[in-house]
């Protein structure tokens, strides 16, 4: 079963990831790179990340997909500015380095002196406890051992918040 | 049934792909920007596959982390593109070259 729904989360990953670079309207990108998002939220699940699934889907699915939508429509781009589709060739050396970067890392994830050593490749659900991953089990983590990192994280929240405000600003920086 | 590693990893590697591909190819700003964000999501991905295989929830902070950044990280280049528009009346990033010496 678990097999069945990583291949059902993966393969809809994979595909709607696709479409987000093929769509030629900006508006069919985000609206796939949403439902990308969703699938790994699932995946996240599936690796027992329950609060990290909450996390995505509102975060990720949610306020950084509103935002690129909303950007979508204000800019109310015209259709000759969608770009024509054609093979050109940085296309193609595109193609072949993606293709290069997954056979690479695909070859040296099933080496044996990869970053999973042989004899252990499956993943130990019975030792896990129910828990594990859930919102207190992380926030334990989080705020005993990276209670700086994460005010620091607010900082940059702010940061990016102001920055945006005085960037998109109309008059820019003055 | 469990499901080994390297398959996560090898789904997360595809993503990846998928991303780089896209920062390659497509010139439209906006669909960079998503690009990018399907790149971070590969990353988590690992991250939280390594959490469990190791049952270290450290990965999982530092994927709570990542997303913290790339929110920040969209916000920004958001907003670099809604400039660029108003400067250019286009998204294409192949026709920003003021700073091309």
């Amino acid at each position: 079963v678990e097999l069945f729904f990583f291949f059902l989360f993966g393969g809809a990953a994979l595909a709607t990831a696709a479409y987000v670079i093929i769509a030629k309207n900006p508006i069919n990108s985000a609206i796939s790179l949403i439902c990308t998002f969703l699938a790994v939220a699932g995946l996240y699940v599936l690796l027992n990340a329950h609060f990290l699934a909450i996390v995505q889907v509102v975060v990720y699915a949610g306020a950084i997909m509103v935002l690129f939508l909303f950007v979508i429509m204000l800019l109310n781009l015209a259709p000759e500015e969608l770009g024509e589709r054609r093979v050109t060739f940085l296309k193609l050396l595109g193609a072949l380095l993606a293709a290069a970067i997954l056979i690479t890392l695909s070859r040296w994830f099933m080496s044996s002196e990869g970053p999973v050593p042989h004899g252990q490749t499956v993943i130990d659900n019975a030792a896990i406890p129910e828990t594990w991953g859930g919102i207190r089990s992380v926030g334990e983590v989080l705020f005993a051992e990276y209670l700086l990192p994460f005010e620091m994280a607010s900082i940059l929240l702010l940061a990016a918040m102001v920055g945006a405000v005085l960037i998109a600003r109309r008059g820019g920086v003055q | 049934v469990s499901i080994p590693l390297s398959y996560y990893l090898i789904l997360s590697a595809a993503l990846f792909s998928i991303g780089v591909l896209g920062v390659i190819v497509r010139r439209n700003g906006l669909v960079l920007l998503m690009s990018v964000e399907l790149i971070l999501n590969a990353a988590n991905l690992t991250f939280i596959a390594f959490a469990k295989y190791h049952q270290d929830l450290h990965g999982h902070v530092f994927a709570f982390f990542n997303i913290a950044v790339a929110a920040a990280e969209a916000a920004v280049g958001l907003a670099i593109v809604i400039n660029i528009f108003r400067h250019y009346r286009s998204t294409n990033v192949d026709e920003v070259r003021a700073l091309r010496g």
